[in-house]
């Protein structure tokens, strides 16, 4: 045991400070226990937001000196804790208390996204089949744990501010996993391009460097979505060849 | 109790506040809980054309079901065409050792094929088989392969699955907001109070039927694998509405949690590393589930480490590894094992997946494909390649078989108006639940308490809402800001309960010691009454751990008083004391508690219902 400091964001949507506070840190300690700790001893208000503390639910993002995280995956091992370890809220989002943000605009997205819609089933009793290698891409889209930390480093968002125009990278491995599910016969491809704004991405990869579950967001998803896009819309050989088909 | 003065940054509140102050909403079915159960009852309730709202503790889709690692049981039969409905059944019944309810473990059975079926035209997607049907693995206690699933995230694809179809259905949804009280009407149910988290506002959610789906009570532990909203609230809220709690001496320690480093103390090593091939060893390198086979698990274990293995390949020919028999009993073999000094160097055992490199080429590949979820957990919060080492795991507090007293059909609570599905329901677990019978478990009745709530809510009119029991409750839930911080530090009251639970009333029980909680449960009570509160309403984690407290506590004192009242041995309760099943004294009886007029907790004993005689023939055909 010996102590660290961690330097922690205290405030609402009308501002605040960062807070020093110092406790004890053992082997194998996360981020997490260490707020854990703070809140039980020093500061029972601290809000920050967390469920399974297992890297499952994705609820406990925030910035760890500067880095999109959860909080109960990143080890203090892992960090310089000779220095103040700053924490503090996804700067994305809007302010609610202390280490919590307002995610709900995130919600409001997901909802624009026209549900899956699959092909009739393949056999009598009502199931499909198919083969593992044509759903393992869309399984890794799946792993998505929607704890935002893609939207929150991606700069379009954080810094252009395009939350009206731009669904983000969260919703476009969700729209991909939809465009790519191998029963699924909807097509999004019109919004992405317009309203959900795909173009405005110029793949920096940030969304991928930070993701927890690992998920090759800009290559695997967004890539391929800009390349459907193109040729469904901009591609004029396959527009002649459309119009002459009828 | 006086009510608050200081509140919202020193604004000061009227001595009375009048329930026009509360902003209200009406619906014809209110779901409290966003798990699997409370999804999948939205759903079916909202598809029968009632207006449903949904009030979670949480932001949606991060309840406890994403935690759920291994699979989903149901009877598919799409690896061993020897399954069906009753097997699952008989195999349930075997692992709640009987006394669970028959008619819901029937229902169970039969039904949850079509579950699994509806999530896939929902757009989950499962794991295959070589012919492109849902692939299904071997679990404890589960005859044939059995549990549908995505690698070791199953149940995070069950909780999206249902969240992304149920957006979509004009479910209104209140995410962080809390329930303090239900509220009635005489005997029915009329609506609950509830406070947002945000800026902590109480509202009224007046509603003809109430869903409850809030899951567990793993937070009354120390070690558990259970986030921070298993706080026993449908449990407590139910109890104290005047419902009939059953079978609460029966809660399930997972036998494989890990133990170091000491943060991550708890955390759900999912079983399904010993469906992929693990094994279990102590600090001799000894397979020492070989030395401890139940007789009436005898016939369908493996005597040799041979045949364990082929049947982890899909040998048909072959009985399971007892590594995979039943949770209560591997777990109770850990203790054993660490009690009598052959434990690991962290006071665990080694469950390793790395040996089976010996029996496949591309082990490690094949490892991290069958379990992403693990190698990663272990990877980077205990520097451990699983791929390459064993792990130390021991027993964690995991689930509740106990719950509120439902109707098997219906779902319906003794309170007429009030369902219940999932953990916080009880019956078809019995003393003990097999692995992936819960996921199955929560879109069954879970869509049954939807169905059910709604035809409820269509033949009833709406109730009226109690103003007093409002003001009661909203006094009482804003108590801790009088004390502030001259009062109990809630955290410190929640830990202590947390030790004493573990320490008293844990995997090993003993009348003593148990008594001892009960003192101590009293102590902790009147210390709960005195908790306080600094800072104010909004999102305050203090104030929430605080209103946590009577949830806890409610529970800790219904598991401690029937666990003591059980005296024998029996799936998840073992009493040190008495170390024998007793089936002619306890086969045949479910604890059942109530709140008596006088507000203590009575307690009686049920007969089980005689089994119909075609489930007899089931379990006959079965032995």
């Amino acid at each position: 045991m010996k102590p660290a400091t961690f330097r922690i964001w205290r405030g609402d949507s009308q501002g605040g400070e960062f807070r020093d506070y110092t406790t004890e840190v053992a082997e194998g300690m996360v981020v997490l226990d260490a707020v854990h700790q703070i809140q039980a001893t020093q500061a029972n208000d601290l809000a920050c937001r967390w469920n399974c503390k297992a890297g499952k639910c994705g609820s406990c993002s925030a910035e760890v000196n500067g880095m999109p995280r959860l909080l109960c995956m990143t080890r203090l091992h892992d960090l310089p804790i000779d220095k103040p370890v700053t924490i503090e809220p996804m700067r994305t989002f809007p302010s609610l208390k202390d280490l919590v943000t307002d995610v709900s605009w995130n919600f409001r997205v997901k909802k624009k996204i026209k549900k899956f819609k699959p092909r009739p089933p393949d056999a009598p009793d009502g199931t499909w089949r198919m083969a593992q290698a044509d759903i393992d891409r869309v399984q890794e889209f799946r792993k998505c744990i929607e704890c935002y930390l893609c939207q929150d480093v991606c700069h379009v968002l954080r810094d252009h501010g395009k939350q009206d125009a731009f669904i983000g990278p969260r919703f476009f491995i969700y729209t991909a996993a939809l465009e790519m599910h191998p029963l699924d016969t909807e097509d999004r491809l019109g919004e992405l391009q317009q309203t959900h704004g795909i173009g405005y991405c110029n793949i920096t990869k940030c969304c991928t460097k930070v993701c927890p579950e690992s998920i090759t967001i800009t290559d695997n998803a967004i890539i391929p979505l800009k390349e459907r896009v193109v040729d469904e819309f901009y591609d004029p050989l396959g527009k002649l060849w459309k119009k002459l088909r009828g | 109790m006086e009510p608050p003065a200081r509140l919202n940054g020193g604004v000061v509140e009227e001595k009375k506040k009048h329930m026009a102050d509360y902003q209200n909403f009406e619906y014809d079915v209110l779901v409290v809980g966003a798990g699997g159960a409370g999804l999948r009852a939205a759903i079916e309730s909202s598809a029968a054309g009632v207006r449903v709202g949904m009030v979670c503790k949480s932001l949606l889709g991060k309840a406890h079901t994403v935690m759920a690692e291994g699979g989903i049981a149901a009877a598919l039969a799409n690896v061993d065409d020897r399954d069906s409905w009753k097997v699952h059944f008989a195999d349930t019944m075997r692992g709640g050792q009987y006394v669970n309810n028959w008619r819901m473990a029937e229902i169970h059975a039969k039904e949850a094929p079509d579950r699994v079926r509806e999530l896939e035209a929902w757009g989950a997607v499962f794991d295959r088989t070589a012919d492109g049907k849902i692939l299904q693995r071997n679990f404890g206690g589960h005859k044939y392969p059995r549990l549908a699933h995505v690698g070791d995230r199953t149940g995070l694809e069950l909780i999206r699955t249902l969240q992304d179809h149920g957006i979509h259905q004009g479910i209104e949804v209140h995410m962080e907001h809390t329930v303090v009280a239900i509220l009635k009407d005489r005997e029915r149910v009329s609506g609950v109070l509830a406070y947002e988290r945000e800026r902590g506002r109480f509202k009224i959610f007046k509603t003809r039927a109430i869903v409850l789906a809030t899951g567990g009570i793993g937070r009354a532990y120390k070690i558990t694998s259970n986030s921070w909203d298993y706080t026993g609230d449908g449990h407590s809220l139910a109890y104290h509405a005047g419902a009939e709690l059953i079978d609460l001496e029966f809660v399930q320690f997972h036998p494989t949690g890990m133990i170091w480093p000491p943060s991550v103390m708890g955390i759900l090593v999912t079983e399904g590393v010993r469906g992929e091939g693990g094994v279990l060893r102590n600090k001799d390198g000894t397979r020492f589930m070989f030395g401890d086979i139940p007789d009436n698990y005898k016939a369908q274990t493996a005597d040799n480490e041979e045949e364990g293995w082929r049947y982890c390949q899909g040998d048909k020919s072959a009985r399971r590894p007892p590594e995979l028999l039943t949770r209560d009993h591997v777990a109770r073999c850990i203790v054993r094992e660490i009690k009598e000094g052959r434990g690991s160097p962290h006071g665990g055992v080694y469950l390793d997946i790395s040996w089976i490199k010996q029996k496949l080429p591309k082990a490690a590949e094949h490892i991290q494909r069958k379990l992403p979820s693990m190698y990663h957990q272990f990877k980077q919060l205990a520097d451990i390649d699983i791929t390459r080492e064993a792990m130390e795991v021991g027993p964690t507090t995991h689930y509740v078989m106990g719950g509120i007293r439902v109707h098997p059909d219906t779902q319906m609570s003794s309170v007429p108006g009030l369902f219940a599905a999932g953990e916080c329901a009880a019956g078809i677990n019995g003393a003990n639940r097999l692995g992936g019978n819960s996921l199955s478990d929560i879109l069954v009745f879970g869509k049954r308490a939807g169905e059910f709530a709604a035809r409820f809510a269509r033949e009833n009119p709406a109730g009226v809402i109690d103003g007093d029991h409002v003001e009661e409750a909203v006094t009482q839930a804003l108590g801790p800001f009088d004390r502030a911080t001259q009062g109990e530090n809630p955290y410190q009251i929640q830990r202590d309960l947390q030790e004493m639970m573990q320490d008293l009333v844990g995997i090993v029980r003993k009348e003593e010691e148990m008594a001892r909680a009960l003192k101590g449960l009293e102590t902790l009570w009147e210390r709960a009454c005195k908790v306080g509160t600094s800072g104010n309403r909004e999102y305050n984690p203090g104030w929430h751990t605080a209103l946590d407290l009577k949830n806890l506590l409610t529970v800790s004192e219904a598991v401690t008083r029937s666990a003591i009242d059980r005296q024998e041995s029996r799936g998840a309760q073992f009493r040190d004391d008495y170390p024998r099943k007793d089936d002619a004294k306890w086969g045949n009886v479910n604890i059942v508690l109530r709140k008596g007029a006088d507000g203590a907790m009575q307690l009686r004993h049920e007969p089980i219902p005689l089994m119909p005689s075609h489930l007899k023939q089931v379990l006959d055909e079965m032995k």
